[in-house]
C-alpha cells in the first residue's frame, strides 16, 4: 500500500503547498513502512520535483475535461486512482474544496488544517488548527482511511529525494455542472498563504494612496502584502488581502505588521506567524503583546528608513 | 425558489477561548453566540434574492437548544422559517449528513453555507453536503447572481479569482465579499418583532455516526517577551531580524 498525497499544480506549475504536502505524506510513510504516490492532474511541470520530496511514484491524470476545476470533477478523479488508507491534501482553497467531496465518496474520515505530523496512525490522531489559531485540537478518526489537509506553512517543505517513477493515466471525468466563464490569475504576484515574509498594514495608514511604501518594503524583502480587515471593508485594499478571523489565515515566518492595532480578530489569522513585528505610533496598542519585536514611532518615517536599511543589507 | 442557508452557531469574535480543567473539551462558560460570521454573508445573500426574486428562504441550524437565539436572528435579518434539528453537533460528516437529509425532503434549489465556521474551522460541511445530494459544490464564493435554472459564481483562487456558471440545484459556501460588509443586515425592531411570529420547527436528529473525534484541546502558548527597539536604532531591528529571528 501507499500513502496518497494530492499534488496541486496551477496551471501545470506545482504549488509550493504540493511540495508541503508530499513532505508530509513521506513523514506519514515513514512512520507506516509505506511508500508515497503522488497524484496530479494534467501538471505541465516534471515529476522530478515530486521526487525530490519523497514521492516514490507520480500518477499524472490527463483529461482535457478537467482542464478547468471543478471540485465535484477532481475529486471523482482522484477518487479513481487513490487507494490508500492516508490521503494528504494540502489545505488550499482549490484542494480544501476536494478533499470532503472525495471523504464522502470514500467513506473516510476528513481531518482538516493539520498542523503536525500525526501522533498516531492507528488511529490516525493529529493536531489541527481550531478556534481561528487561538486553540488546538487533536483529533481522532474512526475509519481506516482518513484523509487530511495540511495547513500551509506548518509543517514545511523537507527534501527527502528518492527515485521514482512517473505513470501517465488517461482518464475522461465528466464535468457538466459547471462553466468557466472567466478566470484571473494575478501572474507574478506572491501568494499571500504561500508567502515566506508578509508585510500587512492597517487603518494607521491612513488611506489607500500610502500604499507605496508597503509594497516597496514587500519588494525588497520579497514578500506578500497583507491587511487589516477594516482596510479592506473601505475599500483601500482588495478583499483577498484581508487576514484575519473572517479572512485569510497566514504562518509565514516574518509577519510585520504596520498601524494595525492587534485586535483579538486580526491576531487570530496571524498568530500562526513564527515571528512577529509590529510597528505603531502608540505604545498601547494591544498587538505589542503578541510580538517578537516593536518599534513605537511613526510608520511614514520608520518604514522608508527600514526599507533601506534592508536594501543595503541584501546588497 | 427556495433557497437553505446552513447557519453554526459560535462563540462571539471576541472570545477567549477557554478548555475545560481536563482539556478534553471547549469551555463554553460565559460565551455570546452569534451567527458565524461567515455564514452572514451567505444569508445575506439569500435574503437579497428573496427581495429581488421572491425567494423562499429557509435557515437551517444543527444543534441543541441554546442555538435558537441564533436562529432567530437570523429570521430577524430576513429568512422566512427556521428549522433546528435537535443534536449537539459531533463533526463535520455528522453535521452534513443531517443538513443532507433536510434539503433531501425540501426540495431546495440552492444551498448557501458560509466557507468554513470560526470555532472548529472544519471548513468541510458545505463540500460534503455538496456530495451527499450529488450536486455541484463551489466554494470561497465572492459574488453571486441567480439566473433562471444557473448562478453565475465568483470564486477565490489562490491569487485570483474565477467567474463560472453553475447548474442549480447546487451548493455554494460564500465568505465576505459574496455581498459588501457594508450590506450586512442589522435586525431592526421590525425584523427583531416578526421573527417572534416566524415558524420554527425542530426536528430530531436521524443520530448519524460521528468519524472525528476531537480528544484533547491546547491552548496557544504565549511568546516571550516583547523586544523593543527605537524608531532611531532600526540597524539593531534589522540585526535581531537578520541574526537572531534569522528571516532574512
Ligand atoms: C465579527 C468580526 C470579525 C472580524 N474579523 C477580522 C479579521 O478577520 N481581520 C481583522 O484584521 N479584523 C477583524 N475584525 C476587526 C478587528 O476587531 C479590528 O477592528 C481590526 O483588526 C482593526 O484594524 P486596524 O488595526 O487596521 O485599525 P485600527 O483599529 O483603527 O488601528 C489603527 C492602528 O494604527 C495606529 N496608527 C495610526 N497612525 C499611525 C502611524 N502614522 N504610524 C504607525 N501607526 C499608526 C493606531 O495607533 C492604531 O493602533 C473583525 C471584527 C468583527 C466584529
Amino acid at each position: 500500500m501507499a500513502v496518497f498525497v494530492y499534488a496541486e499544480n496551477i496551471n501545470g506549475v506545482y504549488k509550493k503547498a504540493a511540495f508541503e504536502a508530499v513532505s508530509y505524506a513521506k513523514a506519514v510513510a515513514e512512520k507506516t513502512g509505506e511508500t508515497v504516490t503522488a497524484i496530479s492532474v494534467n501538471p505541465t511541470d516534471s515529476s522530478d520535483l515530486l521526487y525530490k520530496y519523497g514521492a516514490e511514484k507520480v500518477i499524472n491524470i490527463k483529461d482535457e475535461g478537467l482542464k478547468n476545476f471543478s471540485a465535484k470533477a477532481y475529486a471523482q478523479a482522484v477518487s479513481e486512482v487513490a487507494d490508500g488508507n492516508v490521503l494528504v491534501f494540502p489545505h488550499t482553497t482549490d484542494a480544501s474544496s476536494v478533499a470532503p467531496m472525495l471523504a464522502i465518496m470514500k467513506n473516510y474520515s476528513l481531518i482538516t488544517n493539520v498542523l503536525e505530523a500525526p501522533e498516531s496512525i492507528s488511529p490516525f490522531q493529529v493536531k489541527r488548527r481550531a478556534f481561528s489559531g487561538k486553540g488546538f485540537m487533536h483529533a481522532k478518526a474512526d475509519t481506516q482511511g482518513v484523509i487530511v489537509t495540511v495547513s500551509q506553512n506548518a509543517f514545511g517543505v523537507k527534501e527527502n529525494t528518492v527515485s521514482g517513477t512517473e505513470e501517465v493515466k488517461n482518464l475522461t471525468v465528466t464535468n457538466e455542472d459547471t462553466k468557466v466563464l472567466s478566470h484571473e490569475q494575478s501572474s507574478g504576484k506572491l501568494d499571500l498563504k504561500e508567502a515566506e515574509i508578509v508585510v500587512s498594514a492597517g487603518r494607521g495608514m491612513k488611506g489607500p494612496e500610502n500604499w507605496g511604501m508597503i509594497e516597496e518594503l514587500a519588494n525588497v524583502l520579497g514578500a506578500a502584502t497583507a491587511c487589516s480587515k477594516p482596510v479592506s471593508d473601505i475599500g483601500w485594499r482588495p478583499h483577498s488581502e484581508h487576514v484575519g478571523q473572517t479572512g485569510k489565515a497566514i504562518a509565514p515566518n516574518l509577519y510585520i505588521a504596520v498601524g494595525i492595532s492587534g485586535a483579538i480578530q486580526h491576531l487570530a489569522g496571524v498568530n500562526s506567524s513564527k515571528t512577529i513585528v509590529v510597528i505603531n505610533s502608540d505604545a498601547e496598542a494591544p498587538f505589542y503583546k503578541s510580538a517578537d519585536y516593536g518599534v513605537v514611532g511613526d510608520a511614514f518615517q520608520i518604514i522608508p528608513e527600514l526599507t533601506a536599511k534592508i536594501k543595503a543589507l541584501k546588497g | 425558489m427556495k433557497i437553505l442557508v446552513c447557519i453554526s452557531s459560535v462563540p462571539d469574535t471576541t472570545s477567549k477561548i477557554n478548555f475545560t480543567a481536563d482539556k478534553t473539551a471547549f469551555d463554553k462558560n460565559g460565551i455570546q453566540w452569534v451567527i458565524n460570521p461567515l455564514d452572514e454573508f451567505a444569508l445575506t445573500k439569500a435574503v437579497k434574492l428573496q427581495e429581488s426574486q421572491g425567494a423562499v428562504v429557509t435557515v437551517l441550524n444543527v444543534g441543541e437548544a441554546l442555538t435558537e437565539p441564533v436562529i432567530r436572528k437570523a429570521l430577524a435579518i430576513g429568512a422566512n422559517e427556521g428549522i433546528r434539528i435537535n443534536a449537539d453537533p459531533k463533526d463535520s460528516f455528522s453535521v452534513a449528513k443531517e443538513i443532507a437529509n433536510v434539503a433531501q425532503t425540501g426540495g431546495y434549489d440552492l444551498i448557501l453555507c458560509g466557507k468554513e465556521s470560526i470555532d472548529y474551522n472544519g471548513g468541510a460541511v458545505p463540500g460534503m453536503v455538496a456530495q451527499l445530494l450529488n450536486q455541484p459544490f463551489v466554494n470561497a464564493c465572492v459574488g453571486l447572481e441567480v439566473n433562471g435554472g444557473e448562478v453565475t459564481a465568483v470564486r477565490e483562487i489562490d491569487g485570483g479569482k474565477e467567474t463560472i456558471s453553475v447548474k442549480l440545484p447546487a451548493v455554494i459556501a460564500g465568505q465576505k465579499g459574496m455581498v459588501d460588509e457594508k450590506d450586512l443586515i442589522i435586525p431592526n425592531m421590525r425584523g427583531i418583532m416578526s421573527a417572534r411570529t416566524k415558524p420554527l420547527h425542530i426536528q430530531e436528529a436521524t443520530g448519524s455516526e460521528v468519524k472525528v473525534h476531537g480528544v484533547s484541546y491546547d491552548s496557544v502558548p504565549a511568546r516571550a517577551a516583547v523586544k523593543m527597539v527605537t524608531p532611531d536604532n532600526l540597524d539593531e531591528l534589522v540585526r535581531l531580524l537578520h541574526e537572531e529571528a534569522k528571516v532574512f
